[in-house]
């Protein structure tokens, strides 16, 4: 009972940060219908942002928004310079060009930085950890989930109250539609953007903290989380995106906690496995969406 | 108001739209007939933005919008309700509406929605509920409703009594009528042609993709040939 209590609060904190990489995944592919493979992209950049920053002496409390910044910006260049020639193409071709922003962003790092790891310092609390009763909670995962909760609510009232939301919405339950009623695709596509890189920015602040270090892949293991929590709670869905996300955080403490020690090093494996059979019995993911007919 | 000349829109290698001429005043209603197939929604896509035409013009009020974006178009005064109705189900009603009004001020919003709720008691008795569990008749009138929301100069509609019960086709022909005694300038594509001759203050009659008549609808309503037209004679 204690055990499964702790995995709980375990799988909440990892949860917590493949939810909002979901979230960002999902909110693009609702307005663009683009499964974005370089989600993990900016947390490669920002991530290299932060090792820099933390070299020149700045205070991680400085450093945290530069992170935010630096994820939010390459978001909306990426758009630019990649996803803005491809709008309105084939969801293959959309697919295909994630791939290669990428490898192109994996290059750049790799020949005009180093191919080696970048090891930052963790801010002394990564690591601190508190009793509740017979419980170790880590105060890390205390502040991801409280952060992650905030952040959630205050997406959802971003969505519901404000007229940018309203637009959001619109356009990826009938982008066509959308359109017809005078909602800009360029505005709407960017700001869809620049949430996703938001999102993915504070979810990369604490990926970062946790890891310590980066390299010219760091992004493809986030990219990976994010867009199977996606996947797992159904495209488009945004609440079947947060839903996904606990559930792969969930999934992967449960397992490691309980498989036998001898195949625990396959607790991905098996994740995948689980995917797998999710899609076999339920193809459109945990949450569905009836979208408007598209012509 | 409208004034479309030499409008041709192709799909690759077909065209489903040849050199069509069409011109809709102030006021005026206007109806657009002809069998299934003959371009008449390729006609109300082209103009309002979702199809770019391969050649012709299209002018609002004299000012040429050929190649106009949709966004661009309705913030000029022109909005379509669109085949199929196109309706946000996952928005409510309300929302659906603000969607459609989203061009305006909030001000000017807000009264345009007292305004639809006026004019469309059944939405206002579902206000909060999510567009997709409207009946189709509920749902034509948001869509409608919606359009109007932009405060058009000219408002299209493309097939609005199309798969409703008949006593609801009575329902969107009272709305017609109700915005032509407003004075709104309207231009419907029907295949409900016989109804849409009697409201008309003008039709075009589409086949094949060319006007091959036109006139104010009770003349055409007489005219023998349109029967013929119809079955493909």
């Amino acid at each position: 009972m204690v055990e499964l209590l702790q995995n709980l609060i375990d799988g909440l904190g990892r949860g917590s940060i493949y939810a909002l990489l979901a979230l960002g995944v999902a909110v693009v592919f609702g307005v663009m219908h683009l499964l974005n493979f370089a989600h993990g992209e900016m947390i490669t950049v920002s991530g290299y942002v932060a090792f820099w920053a933390l070299e020149a002496g700045w205070s991680w409390f400085l450093t945290v928004p530069l992170i935010i910044l630096a994820a939010v910006l390459t978001s909306l260049v990426i758009e630019r310079v990649a996803f803005s020639r491809v709008r309105g193409a084939d969801e293959f071709t959309l697919l295909l060009t994630s791939f290669g922003v990428h490898f192109v962003v994996f290059a750049i790092f790799l020949l005009y930085v180093s191919a080696s790891v970048k090891t930052f310092r963790r801010p002394g609390w990564v690591t601190d950890t508190y009793a509740v009763g017979p419980l170790r909670i880590e105060v890390f995962d205390t502040v991801v989930i409280a952060v992650t909760v905030l952040t959630l609510i205050g997406t959802t009232i971003f969505l519901q109250r404000t007229t940018f939301g309203l637009s959001l919405r619109a356009a990826a339950a009938d982008f066509d539609a959308a359109r017809l009623m005078g909602i800009r695709s360029d505005s709407v596509i960017r700001g869809a953007f620049a949430l996703s890189g938001l999102l993915a920015g504070i979810a990369s602040v604490f990926w970062l903290m946790r890891a310590g270090s980066t390299v010219p892949s760091a992004g493809i293991n986030p990219m990976l989380k994010g867009v199977l929590a996606a996947l797992i709670g159904g495209l488009g869905s945004l609440r079947g995106a947060v839903l996904g996300g606990f559930a792969l955080g969930m999934a992967e403490v449960l397992l490691r906690s309980r498989l036998p020690d001898s195949v625990a090093s396959l607790t991905e494996g098996v994740v995948f496995l689980l995917i797998a059979l999710l899609f076999i019995f339920r193809p459109q993911g945990l949450v569905s969406v009836d979208h408007a007919e598209r012509v | 108001m409208l004034e479309v000349s030499g409008l041709t829109t192709a799909y690759g290698e077909i065209s489903a739209l040849r050199d069509a001429n069409l011109r809709v005043g102030s006021g005026e209603v206007v109806g657009l007939i002809g069998p299934n197939g003959a371009g008449k929604t390729t006609l109300l896509n082209t103009v309002a933005g979702l199809l770019a035409p391969r050649a012709g013009s299209v002018s609002l009020d004299g000012e040429d919008v050929t190649g106009w974006d949709p966004e661009a178009l309705v913030r000029a005064g022109l909005a379509l309700v669109p085949e199929h109705r196109r309706i946000f189900t996952d928005l409510t009603v309300e929302e659906n509406l603000k969607v459609g009004g989203i061009t305006l001020p909030a001000a000017d919003r807000t009264a345009l929605l007292e305004e639809m709720a006026d004019l469309f008691p059944v939405l206002r008795a579902k206000w909060a509920t999510a567009a997709g569990y409207l009946s189709g008749g509920e749902a034509q009138q948001l869509a409608i409703g919606r359009a109007l929301m932009a405060r058009p100069r000219l408002l299209m509609m493309d097939e609005p009594s199309l798969g409703l019960a008949p006593i609801l086709v009575d329902v969107v022909f009272e709305l017609v009528e109700t915005l032509q005694a407003q004075g709104r300038t309207l231009l419907v594509v029907e295949q409900n042609a016989t109804r849409m001759l009697e409201v008309a203050d003008r039709a075009y009659v589409l086949r094949s993709g060319e006007v091959v008549a036109e006139g104010p609808g009770a003349e055409l309503r007489a005219d023998e040939r349109l029967f013929d037209l119809f079955v493909g004679n």
